[in-house]
């Protein structure tokens, strides 16, 4: 009788077991062996490869990165996912936005890879964390952007050092000054530029025109508002006497400008923020963001995780505890801090522990947002797992090593499950 | 906020209705800047490619008449992009079913038959929850290679059913444990074989976790990448990788591979929103995977 069932359960287990056995374990004994001998595969190397993945500049990169990954990633979206639970119990449409945010896990990493890769962009005309990011930056820091421009000789004005202009003569009142410049690019001149207007002379203040002294197509006579010149809209002028600055203007679309009388006998300065490029944004996937950049998209990918788990082990809070900590008089923050985070705690556990597996193995993101230049300095153990293992420099000893690491290092949780288990099974 | 034990008083009241307030203001603006990613490359799949060069995507909503559906019908005119997704498909639904077929059997001879060292074996399933894909990349294709499947639809499908196995005998396993004694007993009494109490009693009453465990397994294996980068035929690859090889230029031909991402995300979002409460119990159960 135990003979035929022991065969019928055999049947029931015999494919699982093969298919486990020839592509999960039987691949862990060839690792562990195969890390122990050198690129041929035929020489022993003892503990070499392991070595080298301790010592190799680009390696160590990796094992750095997947550091800062573990520890980051899953923290930053265990803690958003735990505000986000605790947040949405109190709003009526919390079911949608828990939606939002966890759909993100149904796509692939592939996907999310390419939607942050737009993200990031470097030209700020297209990655909108540039285009945020300059328009935050221009806001504080204004920069009306003419780059390159410069006075010809025959300019009223001079250079002051420092990239800044000055005018050769002070200003009076009642005299018009004229400031112009050549050599703005095309694109550099702005949209809403008009026509420059000849200076007019007004009683008791400097008035003047900064205006871009070059007609297109040529014909133009230079120090002389021609009529299709346009104003340097947007130009900084600063009236400077005695070392001190006693007022200042911008120049309108029309370039036009106007100074109060206390700039009577001053000079003019232009100083050298008129001319600094214009603030480009920040380099999201250049060597030294790249690897915050691509943990930001992850957290994307997985605070929806986090917040649906944890939404799960708050439903299922005492109630009482809560009010009871409320009608004691502690307030919103007390209770969480000291009654709903604690009653948690096993809950958070299993959410980081799991994130922390998660992100050891991080590999489409990284392949994907990093271009093919950074791929050094965004390098984490998986990704260069597989450069080790088919790349064209392949190594399969290191690759191996490197892939025996990983394992070793999700042992624990590997105990901590089987004991999870073997508790529960009692 | 000693206020609180007095839970009528109008100041009390108005505080924690402005709280209220400043909630939903910081929900609704982490749910906008959470669905911002998403919605740039929606919109740049529907400019066209002068469009997309020229300006950011938020130019479009400001001037919606500038979206055309374009891009996608030139996309699933490209052999390429929809060979790739018959590949995708070729590999996802035999790796979805084997794994729920082989793991159902091996769940069920695990919760309901004897046999020496039943726990023993079991324990040691459970402990290959969280062995790494990477740990087999290498050996496996050399293994591959010797029996012929390297590089082949059949390979991937045995990859992911392989590594799909564990989580779907942990979870169907504790799942047919709490089918109740007495419908087993009764079936077994009635002279019902093995084979026939798997298929007529274990298998319907074990729908809800069947579900969860497809859904999980389909959405992984249609969204892997790395699997298929190293075992796919490479004259057959799915799409992830199919997009994949377009990503290195990534910056001039935003028209193929913002439309080809959305395509290939239409699957697995359509699955997500209709099985909702299923793709959450797989991820419960799935922690610590």
């Amino acid at each position: 009788m135990t003979g035929t069932r022991g065969l019928v359960a055999a049947v029931f287990l015999l494919p699982a077991l093969v298919l486990l056995g020839a592509l999960v374990v039987y691949p862990i004994g060839y690792s562990v062996q195969r890390s122990f001998f050198d690129r041929a595969g035929t020489g022993f190397a003892g503990l070499d490869n392991y070595v080298e993945i301790f010592t190799d500049d680009t390696i160590l990169t990796a094992v750095r990165n997947n550091a800062v990954w573990v520890v980051v990633a899953p923290t930053l979206a265990t803690a958003l996912g735990l505000v986000f639970a605790v947040l949405t119990e109190r709003v009526r449409w919390g079911t949608a936005f828990k939606l939002v945010v966890f759909m993100p896990m149904a796509i692939s990493m592939l996907a999310a890879g390419i939607i942050f890769r737009l993200v990031y962009e470097q030209d700020p005309d297209r990655g909108v964390a540039n285009a945020v990011w300059v328009g935050v930056h221009d806001t504080f820091a204004e920069s009306s952007g003419y780059p390159r421009a410069r006075p010809l000789p025959v300019h009223p004005l001079e250079e002051a050092g420092g990239g800044a202009y000055v005018t050769k003569e002070p200003v009076r009142a009642g005299t018009p000054a004229r400031l112009p410049l050549v050599g703005v690019a095309p694109a550099d001149v702005p949209d809403d530029a008009r026509p420059a207007r000849e200076p007019r002379p007004a009683p008791g203040a400097v008035t003047g025109t900064a205006w871009l002294d070059f007609t297109k197509g040529g014909g133009g006579t230079p120090n002389a508002v021609d009529a299709r010149e346009v104003g340097l809209k947007g130009l900084r002028i600063e009236a400077v006497r005695d070392g001190r600055v006693v007022a200042t203007a911008t120049a309108a679309a029309d370039g036009s400008f106007t100074l109060p009388a206390a700039a009577d006998g001053a000079l003019l300065w232009l100083p050298e923020a008129n001319f600094r490029e214009p603030y480009n944004g920040v380099d999201w996937l250049g060597p030294t963001l790249v690897t915050p950049a691509v943990i930001g998209s992850y957290v994307w990918m997985w605070a929806g995780f986090a917040m649906v788990l944890i939404a799960a082990g708050l439903a299922g809070l005492p109630r009482e505890l809560l009010e009871a900590a409320r009608v004691d008089g502690a307030n919103e923050w007390q209770v969480f801090r000291r009654v709903t985070v604690p009653l948690l705690a096993p809950v958070l556990a299993v959410v980081l522990v799991t994130l922390m597996i998660n992100v050891l193995k991080i590999f489409d993101l990284v392949f994907i947002i990093a271009p093919g230049s950074v791929q050094d300095d965004a390098n984490v153990l998986a990704l260069q797992l597989y450069r080790s293992s088919f790349g064209t420099d392949a190594h399969l000893g290191v690759g191996s090593a490197i892939s025996v690491l990983l394992l070793l290092l999700v042992i624990p949780v590997m105990f901590f499950n089987i004991r999870r288990i073997r508790k529960a099974g009692r | 906020m000693g206020s609180r034990t007095a839970p009528a008083s109008p100041a009390s009241r108005l505080a924690s209705r402005l709280a209220g307030g400043v909630t939903q203001v910081f929900l609704v603006v982490v749910a906008l800047f959470w669905l911002m990613p998403t919605v740039g490359l929606l919109l740049s799949s529907l400019r066209s490619p002068s469009d997309i060069s020229g300006s950011g995507w938020w130019e479009a909503l400001t001037a919606p008449a500038q979206l055309t559906a374009d891009n996608y019908a030139a996309i699933l005119r490209n052999d390429t992009i929809t060979d790739s997704l018959l590949s995708t498909v070729m590999i996802t639904v035999p790796a979805t079913v084997l794994v729920v077929v082989i793991g159902s059997l091996a769940g069920y001879a695990f919760a309901w038959m004897e046999f020496p060292g039943r726990d023993w074996w079991f324990l040691a399933v459970v402990g290959l929850l969280v062995v790494p894909v990477q740990v087999a990349l290498v050996p496996v294709s050399k293994l591959f290679g010797q029996v012929g499947v390297f590089e082949t639809t059949l390979g991937v499908v045995l990859f992911h059913t392989a590594f799909g196995l564990p989580f779907a005998i942990f979870l169907l396993r504790n799942f047919f444990a709490e089918i109740p004694r007495e419908l087993l007993e009764a079936a077994r009494l009635d002279g019902a074989g093995e084979i026939r109490l798997f298929a007529r009693v274990v298998l319907p009453l074990g729908g809800p976790a069947i579900a969860s465990l497809g859904i999980f397994q389909f959405l992984w294996v249609w969204n892997d990448m790395l699997v298929a980068l190293i075992f796919a035929d490479s004259d057959a690859p799915p799409i992830t990788v199919a997009l994949q090889q377009q990503v290195r230029q990534f910056g001039n031909n935003i028209d193929v591979l913002a439309p080809g991402a959305f395509v290939s995300m239409v699957v697995p979002l359509a699955v997500f929103f209709a099985f909702q409460r299923q793709f959450v119990s797989g991820v419960m159960a799935g922690a610590v995977k």
